[in-house]
């Protein structure tokens, strides 16, 4: 899906042709992916994509059936996960219950041995960083759901690594805590500068985390860009549909000649695709997808030119800073985002312009990006 | 504020409607409560009433017995057949009691009992985290040991302890007792560190701890509540043997329930009704005193060691 060319030393973590089957059951094919040393990858799928299995690839908890892993340019596809330079958070906190979190912090540090005063110096300092001091000598059961994940990260931060490991670590947390952890990590990663690899089936997580995000699919990387890329030049149907709330509205038809344009042509009602940034000639009689996202469809006051069209209103869902409407025109319906305090009644006529810069056009076949 | 919402409330000070409110009145005698504690009443009473029988008997005088009112409290306590069944009562050659076969099954039931549950518990970890090649195939045959009957390998296993040379000793019955322990106490073990979030084996493993580690150092902590379980289930079974007990020893290494029936089924002389009712209540006291004890840590265990994601 990508290409795999790169230099060496600027990769923190490569892996190379990875595959990986449980008897017949192939959960990765093939895999390549190369993370940039100080990168934030967001891998991003719903659940049985194999997102996490790559992750567990990555930490030596799975043993891949073919393929290798790099860290730090060592081939480490044979080393126990101590021995890799990785550390690890997980969905369910994975706190040693038996333990104080001052021992939790230290477990590993003391299995590998290291002098006491060494061992205080770096549960004092991840302690530090992630202000969890006056915990340290409570039990996991005695901390709420975001003091035990700020601990199980503290974990990973005393093994003093190269690369941090999440695996949907702020799953287990309510609305509002896991959007202030969220920042948290967002700031741990700049401070640290630290490779970051966070699995994730929650897109705004993966938004606003990532400096890459790649986008899963039954063991294949759809597409690994940018979030800014991802979110409006999906390479294909299934990333565009999969990035984005509201989802994006997608229109079947074709394309069709007008006027010496192109145009797309649904229900035969014709969609100007002027603006529209095709990656190779937009032939006349070809069956598309046209994708639009809810705010890229301006309504009434907003239009400043273009091709106009008019719809009804369906459905109305007040959102509180937005407002969705749902609209049926041209025998389709579709969502378009409006500012909150704009209100429609059921049934009222709208005006329309489509963002064509900003939609995406997918063969109806191979549901590619065209 | 008064402005806003403002509290209609009626002189007598209630804002309630006549009818019903709060919670639904319960019948005591319902029809429901009857059938319950009638079941539960008549199921103890099953167990309670020849216990209540076994004390009393143990306690009356021989005379006392022959008057055959087996439900009738002791008019004269005495506590002569306990100690005559202790220490003085006949099995075989020897006239020494209980008390022998009793120290004899504790010298079989202890390490016994722990052997079974070391092995086990590793055996356990091993198959529910150290998933190995072939580790159901090696699961499913242990499982199907567990429904073998005991008695298809009881002559093999005594030409094997012969071969080897433990026949007729107390560690040959300490190995077969281990043995036949294996299969359920595995499963046992197994079950619960496979209902062990895997999310805190893997975090071991990251934290470099190796098989051992992470055997004492994570999941024994955590499993208190299935070691007594186990040795609950261990101590009664092996206390409880009779089987292994008469075939794989010899009358001087009698355990305690082989003596018992020896006392209680001597064909000579009178037979003592109340001192064969101590010597089985002595012989059923060490289970018992399993359960009330162990009952009690087995509940603080499973409080303790509450897992919660």
């Amino acid at each position: 899906m990508h290409d795999t060319v790169s230099t060496r030393t600027q990769n923190s973590v490569s892996i190379r042709d990875l595959s990986l089957s449980f008897g017949s059951v192939k959960v990765l094919e093939t895999l390549n992916l190369d993370i940039r040393d100080g990168e934030f990858l967001v891998l991003l799928g719903s659940s049985g994509c194999g997102k996490s299995t790559l992750l567990n690839c990555i930490a030596g908890l799975l043993e891949p059936t073919e393929g290798q892993i790099f860290i730090k340019d060592k081939n480490v596809t044979w080393e126990e996960p101590k021995d890799r330079g990785i550390g690890m958070v997980f969905q369910s906190y994975a706190l040693y219950p038996q333990m104080t979190v001052e021992r939790n912090l230290s477990f590993g540090l003391r299995v590998a041995k290291l002098p006491k005063d060494e061992i205080d110096r770096r549960v004092a300092r991840a302690a530090g960083i992630l202000q969890i001091e006056p915990l340290l000598k409570r039990k996991p059961s005695e901390l709420s759901g975001g003091q035990r994940q700020r601990v199980a990260i503290g974990r990973a931060l005393v093994r003093d690594v190269d690369v941090f490991l999440f695996d949907e670590p702020l799953s287990n947390l309510d609305a509002k805590l896991r959007s202030e952890l969220r920042v948290e990590i967002k700031r741990l990663h700049q401070a640290l500068k630290n490779t970051m690899i966070y699995v994730t089936h929650d897109q705004i997580e993966a938004l606003t985390l990532a400096d890459r995000i790649a986008i899963m699919k039954s063991g294949v990387i759809q597409q690994l860009d940018d979030p800014v890329t991802i979110y409006n030049k999906p390479r294909n149907r299934f990333v565009a549909g999969f990035i984005g709330s509201p989802s994006m509205n997608f229109l079947k038809g074709e394309l069709a000649e007008e006027g010496g344009r192109t145009v797309f042509r649904t229900n035969g009602v014709s969609f100007s695709l002027d603006g529209y940034d095709a990656s190779e000639p937009l032939k006349p009689g070809r069956k598309v997808i046209l994708g639009v996202r809810p705010e890229h469809i301006k309504v009434d006051g907003d239009i400043s030119g273009g091709e106009v069209h008019e719809a009804v209103v369906d459905i109305e869902e007040p959102m509180g800073a937005d407002n969705l409407l749902w609209l049926k025109h041209a025998g389709h319906v579709m969502s378009v985002r409006i500012g909150g305090a704009r209100r429609y009644a059921v049934g009222a006529k709208v005006r329309l312009a489509f963002d064509m810069s900003m939609a995406s056009l997918f063969d109806a076949e191979t549901e590619e990006r065209i | 504020m008064a402005n806003t919402f403002t509290i209609t409330a009626d002189p007598s000070g209630t804002r309630l409607q006549p009818g019903p409110q709060g919670a639904r009145p319960r019948k005591v005698l319902s029809p429901r409560n009857i059938i319950v504690y009638g079941t539960l009443t008549v199921a103890a009473l099953y167990y309670l009433v020849p216990l209540y029988v076994m004390v009393v008997t143990s306690l009356k005088g021989m005379p006392e017995i022959r008057l055959g009112n087996i439900f009738s409290p002791p008019m004269e306590i005495t506590f002569e057949p306990w100690v005559k069944a202790w220490a003085q009562a006949c099995t075989g050659l020897n006239c020494d009691g209980l008390s022998r076969g009793f120290w004899n099954s504790v010298q079989i039931t202890v390490p016994s009992v722990l052997l079974s549950i070391a092995i086990a518990s590793v055996n356990g970890y091993a198959l529910a985290n150290w998933r190995f090649k072939g580790s159901e195939i090696f699961f499913t045959i242990l499982i199907v040991g567990a429904f073998i009957p005991y008695q298809v390998m009881i002559y093999p296993i005594v030409i094997v302890l012969r071969e080897i040379g433990l026949y007729g000793t107390l560690y040959g019955l300490i190995l077969v007792h281990s043995i036949f322990g294996m299969p359920i106490q595995t499963l046992l073990f197994r079950n619960y560190f496979v209902s062990l979030p895997e999310e805190l084996f893997k975090a071991a493993r990251i934290d470099g701890a190796g098989f051992w580690q992470i055997y004492f150092r994570i999941m024994l902590p955590m499993s208190l509540p299935i070691f007594v379980v186990s040795m609950i289930l261990q101590t009664t079974g092996i206390w409880n043997d009779f089987l292994f007990g008469v075939v794989f020893t010899r009358p001087d290494t009698y355990p305690m329930t082989v003596q018992l029936n020896n006392i209680v089924n001597s064909v000579q002389g009178v037979k003592e009704y109340n001192v064969n009712m101590a010597a089985t209540l002595l012989t059923g006291a060490v289970p018992l005193i399993v359960y009330f004890v162990s009952g009690r840590l087995f509940v603080r265990g499973i409080a303790a060691g509450a897992v919660k994601g």
